[in-house]
């Protein structure tokens, strides 16, 4: 660093530089960077000034904690288990797979009503979409509508890459494995009245924007989406193709939202994806009255090979999601934590403080 | 082109590269070119030299490795999360080394390419410098650098001589006059040089550059060679300039590296910090975490899979291929995924971030307006950026006495001629010189006596004078000033001239002095016995006007009286005891009549000596010491170096950080002692141990006594301090305090007895010994001596780290040994700053360098290198804990994206400006209390302790980050709108907690992230579990420093309420400094 020299002088082995052109003076400049004293604020961590945080901390977090405690139990949930491995269970039928389709209804009560717009969900238990070797298995450009992705999809989706020399689309494990139980629900109005109201499930507006208008796009090219989807077979497990997946054109082929939500793989084991919308009609009627409903499932996707559950689940939601009794709690403990560490923390202090007054006092 | 094997023997060179005679055969010996080359590299094999060099690193290599099994092996991650950091730290380095080494071609090649004239065939011929051959003969014009070694054949001046100045090889800025071979004077034209038939005859390139040996044949007219010696005043030097000369004509002997400089250049060690080892056992530790986790989770991942559903569930099948492969071979791979999906554990980054922060904040010390001085126009000077944390460590501190301790500035207070003592006049203030004032001033000793005591001060020296103004020559006494490299020579020639004897300078071999009488005397300077360390004096052999031959010698006491008649030694002896303990510098004087036929004698020895091809140094000096004998004393001298400016302050705060202080000086032990009082090395309560000499007396017992004294003093101080070693510093403060002395000759008896066993035990108990001293006194050390000492403190147990800090050339051999090497800009010459570490001009800025900037750059830098461990493992363990939730699968957790920029962006900058600006305790407060050094003493921020500290905090952190996550993710939803997560935002949103928290560490600040953030940053649950999160995981470290903060106050508290109580009873106060030394004395001598 032989500033005022060649830098030859910084390396070793070089030879010296001739002194000269330094006649200037070197003294250094006399700025505050340069000298290190940039005024700072440092946080000194003192018991003066913790203190106080600490206080200020655990009276901001508990309300906080206690707020979103309550709007979480505000949040009606009800999560309904049709695996059906219990004999009892409607669903157990559904087990063997001879019957097919297979239909079971399950009877449930709502205690009091949803308000405001409600959600259905549908939850899977062990079920690894996180593995490894299953998230990999997509191809996103084909997804994305890629006309030669379309017809040579990537090798990660092996070995749902090709299906009798044709094609697969969506390739890959994480759409061959889609979700395809259909559930529906009912209301009974009343007892005397048994033919049963169904409810009105919204199928479009359950997937993220981004998803649906950038990342999933249908192929491109004239013609309707069975046309443009040829020379290609669909997924081994699916009953129908991609573009069959639903009447409407703005929710069929790739940017089907059914198949979006799956294909956002969970990050645990147990999951729940939002599976349709019911929305507020009027604010006059709750959205879903307290009652009898009944749940209709055609039930297709197998779970109980590998230990798994299935659920549905009925959900209202609040500014901060769905219910989470976690964080709520959470802010609570670690703001009385923090409270109650305030507290010892002062008694120390006063303690210490005192006792090393003594000391003073005997010393001198 | 210069082997080793080269070195030895001796090559002949032809001047102007023509046969001695039309009979002999010239046969064209092959030297290396005048090419200078310091670059590393060429443009071709830059990227492969360079890229070696870069993977024998331990963390480049492993990347490397990481990446090389990314490419080969399925692995979760893409070869570009580590390929690109790799790359980016690779290419940093390359463009820095690049960098570097294109400014040393560029130097060289100013060099090599600058054009020089030759003589050939009796015509100039311009050249480049480059193209110079061994044997050519080269000329050079004033103030034009010589471009090789050259042998200085003539001048334009008539005597042959010429002056130079060799500023640029060891800061020497004075001229130095060179002369010419008697026989060569005369051939001051093109076509004169060109008619010269001679040969050199030399030693092999040697890098010393005060030592040549060589002799010259020269032919004229057929007839017989002549022969003349050739010793360094001949050998003009590469680098130095031409000064007050118009031109010179010289013969290359050395060219291109094989020149004294380059020698000199080459081969400077490479100063490794302690810093940069536990970095490496760090990584080590995290390497081994690595493989651990690796190992869990293949082994889990087996146990898992046992379960056939969990294996290849109907969802998720494999391909046929990875049905197929061994299971052991899958086992290894995945051992291997894993490992990759780690390896971030280990800091690609560190090495750039870390060599960054040494090079950047090195700027700080010479920035630092306190280390300016305006006397020299210059402040510290930063030659190695590798050693700034080593000065947080010092634990053994070495310094010069002369130059450094002192100011080295000479001032001549008096002088004993027959045992009267002479005081210069302007010392008369002082109190002690009132009683023999002026009027006794000059009827003591005989005016004879007196006259040629003044005269031998004026002839025996190598002083040279320089006049302001040369044109005219006059000799006006006013502008007459003195160059020596000794400022003990100029001191004493400037005191003779308060007495009437005035040195008017050489010419034409003549020495010229005025008398008292204002009469110009001329002495013939026959020869000159030049002074070196080992003989400690030097003489001058003159012819009187009135042709007598005197030789007149000066030198230390110790050198001179075994060297003259017994019966003159006692008044004097007396006299130059005293003057040592008032810390003054004593020489004595003695002179000799030498008889015309024993000067012919003398003569031819001293011819021959010189003449001498090999051995030149011992036969010299040989020849010397028969000279030198059987002399009359006439007197001696005294000399004053003023201590430096708060030199006893800075020993002072050296000695309160705990430090040991070693003086290493080749002064007398008197001197040294009262230098070492002055400065408050030892102070009054300092029981002093000596192992000298005196002590010791001259006998055939040497060893048993030496033996006996060692054993006698460990008793003493193993009783002092039963405890260990590490308590000693705390002790120092409370118990009595010994030191140390001992000189050069004991020291030796020491390190080389005769027998080995014993002198291993002598070593042992000697040091152990001096690990118990809180200061350490070494006098009469050569510099040899000095670096022996310091190597031996270097190896000791715990190796301490040393540093050494030196003015003169004579502490280069030191300075080089330590650890960390500070240069004095001092009198003596740069040489000790250019080859130091650091340079500052004064002894007193050592203070703020070590208690200050050390400190500062030693907590700097184990934060960094702390925090890159830190950050890492929180970044890993959420990726680890993950592993259990999918199946160890090796789903990665973060997107590659992340992986790939946590190190590089989002991470290093902010530790980066916090590890250059951090300031956890003001300067002034550090520089105040030297107690505060004791605190990170023996490197302590980076053990153990500290270490799982932040691995534990850091566990924790990234514990909280995951499982605080997992549990938010236990919801249906986290937006209002009831849309769901996947597994990409659970790893963005631990990510964000993490970058958050890693950042908020060391400062408040921010970092910005990208796209799926999108979605996140609308769902206020994520926000409000974001700072729950951040507040969790910093929580503990809180509480942790606010405990310790509230017992620390309090142990202040009553540390100071015990320490004000003490400072009533105990502390001395400030002593009347000389009073003590006397009584100190009186009990030893």
């Amino acid at each position: 660093m032989a500033m005022n020299c060649n830098p030859k002088d910084e390396v070793d082995g070089g030879p010296p530089c001739a002194p000269g052109g330094a006649a200037k003076t070197r003294r250094p400049d006399n700025t505050a960077f340069k000298q290190q004293r940039l005024p700072a604020w440092q946080p000194i961590l003192t018991a003066g000034t913790v203190l106080p945080t600490f206080f200020i901390v655990g009276l901001i977090f508990i309300p906080i904690g206690i707020g979103i405690f309550v709007t979480s139990n505000n949040i009606r949930e009800i999560e309904i288990d049709y695996t059906g491995t219990e004999p009892s269970s409607p669903c157990n039928k559904c087990l063997s797979s001879n019957v097919t389709p297979c239909v079971c209804t399950i009877n449930f009560t709502l205690e009091k009503a949803f308000e405001g717009n409600v959600f259905m969900y549908y939850g899977l238990s062990n079920f690894y979409q996180n593995h490894r070797r299953y998230v990999k298995s997509r191809d996103d450009s084909q997804l994305n509508g890629d006309p030669r992705a379309l017809v040579n999809p990537s090798k990660e989706c092996e070995p749902y890459r090709r299906n009798e020399d044709l094609p697969i689309a969506p390739c890959g494990a994480i759409a061959n494995s889609m979700f395809n139980d259909t559930l529906e629900l009912f209301l009974i109005t009343n007892d005397s009245d048994p033919t049963p109201k169904p409810i009105l499930l919204q199928r479009k507006g359950i997937a993220w924007w981004t998803d649906k208008h950038v990342k999933f796009r249908n192929p491109p090219g004239e013609g309707t989406l069975e046309e443009r989807f040829k020379g290609t077979t669909k997924p081994v497990n699916w009953p129908k193709p991609v573009y069959m997946l639903d009447s409407e054109d703005d929710n069929n082929g790739f940017i089907n939202e059914d198949l979006i939500v799956w294909m956002r793989t969970a990050a645990l084991p147990t999951f729940r994806k939002l599976y349709r919308l019911i929305e507020r009609t009027d604010d006059l009627h709750p959205t879903l009255p307290a009652g009898q409903y009944y749940l209709n499932i055609t039930y297709n996707y197998p779970v109980h090979s590998f230990d798994g559950r299935k659920r549905m689940i009925l959900s209202t939601i609040s500014w901060m999601g769905g219910k989470n009794p976690f964080l709520g709690i959470a802010y609570i403990t670690v703001g009385s934590i923090s409270f109650l560490l305030g507290v010892v923390l002062l008694v120390i202090n006063h303690k210490y403080r005192n006792s090393s007054n003594t000391a003073d006092t005997m010393a001198f | 082109c210069a082997g080793e094997e080269k070195r030895v023997g001796t090559r002949t060179v032809f001047v102007g590269n023509r046969p001695l005679s039309e009979t002999e055969t010239y046969v064209a010996q092959r030297f290396c070119d005048n090419r200078i080359v310091s670059s590393k590299y060429t443009l071709w094999n830059f990227l492969p030299k360079n890229l070696f060099e870069q993977f024998r690193r331990i963390a480049n290599f492993y990347f490397l490795i990481i990446f090389l099994v990314q490419v080969t092996v399925d692995t979760p991650t893409s070869p570009v999360t580590s390929g690109l950091p790799l790359f980016f730290v690779i290419t940093v380095t390359a463009i820095k080394q690049g960098y570097e080494d294109w400014l040393r071609h560029r130097a060289d090649n100013e060099v090599n390419k600058s054009t020089v004239y030759i003589i050939e065939n009796a015509k100039r011929v311009k050249k480049e410098s480059e193209k110079i051959k061994v044997g050519d003969v080269v000329e050079v014009q004033a103030d034009e650098t010589f471009p090789c070694d050259l042998i200085l054949l003539s001048s334009c001046t008539t005597d042959g001589t010429c002056y130079v100045t060799t500023a640029s090889l060891d800061g020497e800025s004075n001229c130095k006059t060179y002369y010419a071979v008697r026989d060569t004077i005369a051939l001051c034209t093109a076509e004169s040089i060109d008619s010269l038939r001679a040969a050199i005859e030399c030693e092999q390139p040697q890098p010393d550059l005060y030592k040549f040996v060589g002799r010259i044949n020269i032919y004229s007219n057929s007839l017989e060679a002549v022969a003349r010696s050739l010793g360094p005043e001949n050998l003009l030097l590469k680098g130095a300039t031409l000064k007050n000369t118009k031109k010179i004509y010289g013969v290359a002997v050395y060219t291109g590296m094989e020149t004294k400089m380059a020698l000199n250049y080459q081969g400077k060690s490479q100063k490794r910090s302690a810093v940069e080892k536990s970095i490496n056992a760090f990584l080590i530790v995290y390497l081994f975490i690595l493989l651990t986790k690796a190992a869990v989770c293949t082994t889990l991942k087996y146990i898992w899979q046992s379960t056939p559903y969990n294996d290849e569930p109907w969802y998720n099948q494999k391909t046929q291929k990875e049905r197929e492969t061994f299971k052991v071979l899958k086992m290894f791979t995945d051992f291997l995924s894993f490992m990759v999906l780690f390896n971030f554990i280990i800091p690609v980054s560190m090495y750039v971030t870390v060599e960054m922060q040494k090079f950047l904040g090195s700027f700080f010390i010479s920035w630092d307006k306190d280390f300016y001085d305006e006397e020299i126009n210059e402040g510290a000077l930063v030659n190695t950026s590798d050693l700034n944390e080593e000065l947080g460590q010092v634990d053994y501190v070495f310094t010069d006495k002369t130059g450094t301790l002192t100011e080295n500035s000479m001032e001549f207070i008096e002088c004993c001629i027959d045992g009267h003592k002479y005081r210069s006049e302007t010392q008369e203030v002082d109190g002690l010189s009132q009683t023999d004032g002026p009027l006794t001033f000059f009827d003591k000793a005989d005016k004879n006596r007196e006259e040629l005591f003044l005269r031998a001060l004026c002839l025996c020296h190598t002083v040279e004078t320089k006049t302001n103004d040369a044109v005219d020559g006059a000799t006006e006494p006013a502008e007459l000033t003195y160059v020596s490299s000794s400022p003990d020579e100029i001191a004493l020639v400037k005191g003779a001239k308060k007495f009437g004897f005035t040195f008017l300078g050489n010419r034409n071999g003549l020495m010229r002095v005025e008398n008292q009488r204002k009469e110009v005397e001329e002495y013939e300077l026959l020869h000159t016995l030049n002074f070196d360390a080992v003989r400690r004096r030097m003489s001058v052999i003159v012819k009187t006007p009135g042709g007598d031959i005197l030789l007149f010698c000066k030198g230390a006491d110790s050198a001179v009286f075994p060297r003259v008649h017994n019966h003159e030694i006692e008044l004097t002896k007396a006299h130059v005891e005293r003057n040592a303990m008032d810390g003054y510098r004593t020489l004595c004087v003695a002179f000799k009549e030498i008889a015309p036929d024993d000067y012919e004698r003398i003569d031819r020895q001293l011819i021959e000596a010189k003449m001498a091809l090999q051995d030149r140094e011992e036969k010299l000096e040989k020849v010397f010491d028969d000279i030198e004998t059987n002399m009359n004393l006439i007197g001696a001298t005294s000399v004053e170096d003023k201590l430096q400016d708060q030199a006893a302050e800075t020993i002072e705060a050296l000695h309160a950080a705990g430090l040991k202080v070693w003086v290493l000086t080749g002064d007398k032990m008197e001197t040294a002692k009262s230098t070492c009082y002055a400065c408050r090395l030892f102070q009054t309560s300092t029981e002093l141990l000596e192992l000298t000499t005196k002590t010791i007396e001259e006998s055939e017992r040497k060893e048993d006594r030496l033996h006996e004294l060692l054993i006698e003093y460990r008793k003493k101080l193993l009783h002092e301090f039963p405890k260990s070693a590490r308590s000693l510093k705390k002790a120092w403060t409370d118990h009595q305090e010994y030191g140390l002395i001992i000189d050069g000759s004991t020291l030796s008896l020491i390190l080389n007895s005769s027998q080995d066993s014993r002198s291993n035990n002598y070593k042992n108990i000697f040091l152990q010994i001096c690990m118990k001293c809180t200061a350490v006194l070494c006098c009469r050390m050569a510099p040899l001596q000095k670096a022996q000492i310091v190597r031996m403190v270097k190896n000791l147990k715990g190796s301490p780290i040393t540093l050494s800090i030196g003015d003169g050339a004579n502490d280069v051999s030191m300075i080089l040994e330590s650890h960390v090497g500070i240069g004095i800009k001092g009198k003596e010459g740069r040489q000790a700053a250019r080859n130091s570490d650091y340079s500052v001009p004064k002894f007193k800025h050592l203070k703020k360098l070590l208690l200050a900037h050390g400190h500062l750059y030693y907590v700097r830098i184990a934060h960094l290198v702390q925090y890159f461990f830190y950050k890492n493992l929180c970044f890993i363990l959420p990726q680890f804990l993950y592993q259990f939730f999918c199946g160890f699968s090796q789903q990665p957790l973060y997107d590659a994206a992340y992986l790939t920029m946590y190190n590089i962006c989002f991470t290093s900058l902010p530790i980066l400006a916090y590890s250059l600006l951090e300031q956890h305790i003001h300067i002034d407060t550090l520089t105040s209390d030297p107690r505060l050094y004791m605190k990170i003493s023996g490197n302590a921020m980076l053990q153990l302790g500290p270490f799982l500290y932040w691995t534990f905090l850091a566990a924790f952190e990234g514990a909280v980050f995951f499982f605080g996550t997992y549990f938010l993710f236990h919801t249906a939803s986290l937006e209002e709108n009831g849309k769901v997560y996947g597994n990409w935002t659970f790893g963005t949103i631990v990510f964000t907690v993490l970058v958050f928290t890693v950042t908020l560490k060391p400062f408040l600040k921010q970092q910005r992230m990208y796209f799926i953030f999108a979605q996140m940053l609308s769902s206020v649950s994520t926000w409000l579990a974001v700072i729950l999160l951040i507040f969790i995981s910093l929580f503990p470290e809180i509480l942790l420093i606010v405990l310790k903060n509230v017992r620390r106050r309090s142990a202040r508290r009553n540390l100071n309420c015990r320490r004000a109580s003490d400072s009533l009873s105990t502390r001395p106060s400030v002593r009347p400094l000389l009073l003590r030394t006397f009584s100190d004395d009186s009990n030893v001598l």
